[in-house]
């Protein structure tokens, strides 16, 4: 055991080792580590993992929105063949998941149903058709209770939650005032729907006991943290669970906290004394994890004829179940993003009988774009003022709320360069009247803006004379690159080729890292690694008899002071380190954002309503970009969960009692390829000092912030006429539409 | 998923004699038969595959129509030759539907016997009168945006989910079975679907154990063919209206007119009031309007499939324009 190196970020970082090292790995476009596995079905997932003597789990779902359970039959569930067992434990199965970043358990005790689908018990069987077919025989009896479904109405019962990741409440000045006195003004409402992640891999969890406790094989992205909530459920001691989740099929935030059938799986596992595979289905998925919940926004904007803001108003009312705490801050970048004396933003949750609402891709930005952005669109309409220079005249030097400095910010540098690579200049200027035979021609463009997080995190290397390394920490990797960057960022301060180095995630005897969610995974496991490496290169600078400065690492090799030699003739046994990051008043101290624009050119068909993408120009900074690959991979990603939740991502809950409607991928809308266009990415080149070593900040979600609102705006920009209620489906258009 | 017998039929004789034993589904390409037993949708005690009869060839008629063998797959069919060059409409309706994947898998007598994508069918907890006679329909009064506008009762108003099959309609297919007594017998389109009335369950003429083994088809209509789909992306959605049409123009008077709608009837749709209305008229806004009236005159919307009258309304009178061209 070595001596934890940490970290705490309360001052900035003025030198990055990342910029005086030499290996060269940095920023490059390198393909992902993890590839030739994935591609070659050589990369275990979750449900992928089978233990002697295990069986199959399927969850029971109750078939009903509200009620108290009054008697579960399974005399003929259990008379089928294969069926080992039904499993009900009315106290300590979860209700639902647990929101991320949270070491308890979220709200447990199923025998009040509180959503259509809740799982209430689990059957287990040798097969997995026979338990899923043993569970379509659990008679479920209830007693009905009353329940809220209509979000309409529950709004006027709303309450303001406690703050969380943004203020529930912020009042500036007086905005009524503001509105009265100004020259234009925006006041009007949008509304946008729940979404589910629909990650390509299911919720998967397999459990299994022994001496130590319990080991579950899940699909989580934040280990350190699902531990000991699973732990909390369960009644055990932290240390007597185990996660293991080395690889993840796309999490969103859907797998932040456990789920239903990791509990489930765990105490059936418990009872019958044989390791349990619960998989959920697709079904499963969207009436029993999380969605991001469906939001009513009011924007209120008031400028001068100089375009400069003088108000701005933003308040937001989402849905969550009784006692859930978590609420969607689609406020979140409204705080920071644009100028203007007189602000209210306020957040308020409608209580409401439908599956938890929690964190999905950009909680906040992405649903609170969909208007901000549309709303300063109007605006630039109403002022005759070019949508990118109203953007630009609004531009902050310091943040408006807290009057502190941004810690790095290029957006009017990303809105010019934007609107040059995509030639906004040319765009269409008279919403409605460019036409090419059936279809309309639009074009939009919006802002982009998503916080910049830093969350603890710890990660141990391990450097051997042979000129290899192995870290282990764990943290995930969702599909993001975090197996990469990991591998770039040791081998370019250790100075080995990334082949020789091992990057081990995803597995709780490994130091705790940050977890992959709100865009903080490679800022904060990267400086830890970073950290780490920092403290073996200090010890090899002492076998070199050098100062650290004056160490330069390549290619298994130290250099100092005309001296070249091998790692193994200086090391006499392998080097470790553990380096741990802290956020710090760093924090607080400056206003940390990445930012970006979005251009789009879309075509509406004028007879039906249609609307295809036909390009899309995108360019954001984020300070240090770890690898320009996987980097433009995540926001592509997010440009496409842009354009799915402005034309066709909706969860439907039926009005009479919330159930999810629209339960597969075949009525569940996400874009398919034919949807997306070339979309042409581009990072400025930044650096951030104040964000942590890598000088590097959070891209997993700022490509999906703004994105929707760009093309709400180019099919307004096409037709003419704004339609304010996501998605932007071709009914909703045909009323705006020439007559054929 | 129940647990059910498999047996291979290696003719289509034996094939008809399993498929007649009380609970059996035929299976060819599964692709949706296998989704609904996975959901319990589907329950059969007994599986006859038929997937690997031989039944594969696309041949042309002595009367110069085609006869399509009922295991074609989707994919191949699209791309025959004699399909795409005689019938476009056909062609294309078939590479509207579903994936690359899916159309590798379906079969063509398998695709005319699709189940409704309605979700409250899709959901074994809630009632469905389809799925449980008698046990009521959330469609109606629930979320139906994708529901029929056309041929809907009181018990049921799903919408028949195929691109293929409106085509078909279009063209004037007939089917030929097998019947488990030997008989063969052939069904026209126009005959082989039910209205849902009172037996929403009962969705075809087809009676138990017969077999689908051809398709013909008549020799190619006169006129210029499209086959134009509305959906909610631009890849693998279900219709929310279709339009295959037929249209011949001589001397500035439409002379032929076959027109087949999806997305908007419990079965692919057909009228020949419509068609009637066409013929004889100068091509433009006033006949296609005056088609429109009729075809819409019943329509019914249910809430959020209201949009579905004026996109039909739209969408027949585009595809007309287009087939008409410089005539109109």
């Amino acid at each position: 055991m070595s001596d934890t190196y940490t970290l705490t970020m309360d001052d900035p970082i003025e030198t990055s080792l990342l910029d005086t090292s030499a290996q060269g790995l940095i920023g490059k476009g390198l393909d992902r580590v993890d590839g030739p596995k994935k591609v070659s079905g050589q990369a275990t997932y979750s449900a992928e993992y089978s233990f002697e003597n295990g069986c199959y789990g399927f969850l029971v779902r109750a078939p009903f929105a509200v009620g108290r359970i009054t008697k579960i039959d399974t005399q003929a569930a259990k008379a089928l063949p294969g069926v080992i067992d039904v499993v009900t434990d009315f106290d300590r199965f979860i209700r639902n998941s647990a929101q991320g970043a949270v070491k308890s358990a979220p709200v447990q005790g199923v025998r009040d149903v509180a959503y259509f689908g809740e799982p209430v018990a689990i059957v287990v069987a040798e097969g997995y058709e026979q338990a899923r077919d043993a569970a379509s025989l659990v008679r479920i009896e209830h007693e009905a209770g009353s329940g809220n479904f209509d979000f309409a109405e529950a709004i006027a019962d709303a309450d303001i939650p406690p703050d969380g990741a943004a203020p529930a409440t912020h009042d500036q000045g007086d905005l009524d005032k503001a509105m009265g006195d100004a020259d234009a003004t925006v006041d009007e409402v949008w509304t946008t729907p729940s979404q589910n992640s629909a990650a390509m891999e299911p919720h998967a969890s397999v459990a299994l006991w022994n001496d130590d406790g319990l080991t579950l094989y899940g699909s989580y992205q934040m280990p350190s943290f699902d531990r000991p909530s699973l732990a909390d459920a369960l009644g055990l001691e932290t240390e007597q669970v185990r996660i293991i989740t080395p690889y993840i099929g796309g999490g969103f935030g859907s797998k932040l906290g456990i789920a239903p059938e990791s509990v489930a799986a765990a105490i059936a596992s418990k009872q019958i004394g044989r390791p349990v595979k619960t998989v959920m289905t697709r079904q499963q998925v969207f009436d029993a994890t999380v969605r991001r919940s469906n939001t009513r926004q009011r924007v209120r904007l008031a400028a001068g004829k100089d375009g400069k803001l003088t108000g701005i108003g933003h308040e937001t009312h989402c849905s969550n179940l009784p006692d859930e705490v978590f609420f969607e801050p689609a406020g979140i970048a409204t705080h920071f993003l644009y100028g203007g004396e007189h602000r209210r933003i306020t957040h308020a949750i409608a209580r409401l009988n439908r599956v938890l609402s929690g964190s999905m891709r950009a909680p906040g930005e992405a649903a609170g774009m969909l208007a901000l952005e549309c709303a300063m669109d109007e605006l630039a309409e109403r002022l005759g003022i070019d949508p990118v220079e109203l953007r630009k005249i609004n531009d902050c030097k310091r943040d408006p709320e807290k009057d502190i400095p941004y810690s790095s910010r290029s957006f009017t540098e990303c809105l010019d360069e934007g609107a040059k690579r995509f030639g906004w200049d040319k765009r269409n200027r008279t919403p409605g009247k460019m036409r090419e035979g059936e279809w309309l021609i639009g074009h939009g463009m919006s802002g982009s803006a998503r916080g910049n997080q830093l969350q603890p995190s710890e990660a141990r290397v391990v450097l051997r004379p042979d000129g290899s390394a192995i870290v282990e920490t764990d943290m995930t990797d969702i599909g993001t690159g975090t197996y990469t960057i990991l591998s770039q960022i040791a081998g370019e301060l250790l100075g080995l080729p990334i082949d020789r180095v091992d990057v081990r995630l995803g597995d709780n005897r490994f130091p705790p890292g940050s977890g992959s969610g709100g865009s903080f995974g490679a800022g904060s496991s990267g400086s830890s690694v970073y950290l780490a490496c920092e403290d073996i290169r200090r010890k090899l600078a002492t076998a070199m008899d050098c100062e650290p400065s004056d160490l330069t690492l390549k290619d298994g090799e130290a250099i100092a002071a005309n001296r070249r030699v091998s790692l193994s003739d200086i090391m006499s046994g392998e080097i470790e380190a553990t380096g741990r990051i802290e956020p710090g008043d760093q924090g607080d101290e400056v206003r940390q954002a990445g930012h970006g624009a979005h251009f789009c050119a879309v075509r509406v068909n004028a007879v039906t309503g249609e609307v295809r993408i036909d390009r899309w120009t995108a360019v954001f900074a984020a300070g240090r970009i770890l690898n320009e690959k996987t980097a433009t991979s995540q926001c592509l990603g997010g440009v496409v969960f842009g354009i799915g939740a402005a034309l066709t991502e909706e969860l439907v809950h039926d009005p009479r009692n919330g159930k999810v409607v629209n339960r597969d991928l075949a009525e569940y809308h996400v874009p398919v390829h034919a949807d997306v266009p070339h979309v042409d990415i581009r990072f400025l080149p930044e650096r951030d000092t104040h964000a942590n070593p890598l000088h590097a900040k959070g891209i997993g979600e700022l490509g999906i912030a703004g994105a929707g609102a760009a093309v709400a705006n180019a099919i307004a920009n096409a037709t003419g006429a704004r339609v304010r209620d996501y998605p932007l489906t071709l009914d909703k258009l045909l009323d705006s539409l020439p007559p054929v | 998923m129940k647990t059910f017998d498999y047996s291979r039929a290696d003719s289509p004789e034996a094939a008809v004699q399993g498929g007649a034993v009380g609970n059996t589904r035929f299976i060819a390409g599964g692709t949706n038969l296998l989704d609904l037993m996975k959901l319990q949708i589907e329950t059969p005690e007994r599986i006859v595959d038929i997937s690997r009869l031989d039944l594969n060839e696309v041949e042309e008629g002595e009367d110069g129509g085609l006869r399509i063998g009922a295991m074609v797959p989707n994919a191949d069919l699209a791309a025959n030759p004699l399909v795409t060059a005689r019938y476009p409409v056909l062609s294309r309706a078939l590479l509207a539907g579903a994936s690359g994947q899916l159309r590798n898998k379906a079969s063509t007598g398998g695709n005319f016997l699709q189940r409704t994508r309605c979700y409250y069918f899709y959901d074994t907890a809630v009632p469905c009168n389809k799925r449980e006679p008698g046990s009521g329909c959330p469609a109606k009064d629930g979320f139906n945006r994708i529901h029929a506008i056309l041929g809907t009762s009181d018990d049921c108003i799903a919408s028949h989910p195929s691109d293929m099959a409106v085509a078909m309609r279009a063209l004037d297919a007939v089917l030929v079975t097998l019947k488990p007594d030997g008989d063969r017998r052939r069904i026209s389109i126009h005959d082989l679907y039910r209205l849902p009335g009172d037996t929403p369950q009962i969705e075809t003429v087809l009676e138990a154990g017969e077999l689908i083994t051809h398709v013909e088809l008549p020799p190619p209509p006169v006129g210029k063919q499209s086959y134009r789909k509305v959906r909610d992306r631009a890849s693998y959605a279900f219709a929310l209206v279709s339009v295959a049409a037929i249209v011949a123009v001589d001397d500035g008077r439409i002379t032929n007119a076959s027109l087949a709608f999806g997305g908007i009837g419990p079965m692919p749709w057909r009228e020949d009031a419509v068609e009637k209305a066409l013929i004889g008229q100068v091509p433009g806004d006033a006949a296609f309007n005056a088609a429109a009236d009729i075809l819409l005159a019943d329509a019914k919307g249910f809430g959020s499939n209201d949009f579905k009258i004026p996109l039909a309304r739209r969408t027949l009178i585009a595809v007309l324009r287009e087939l008409t061209g410089d005539a109109a």
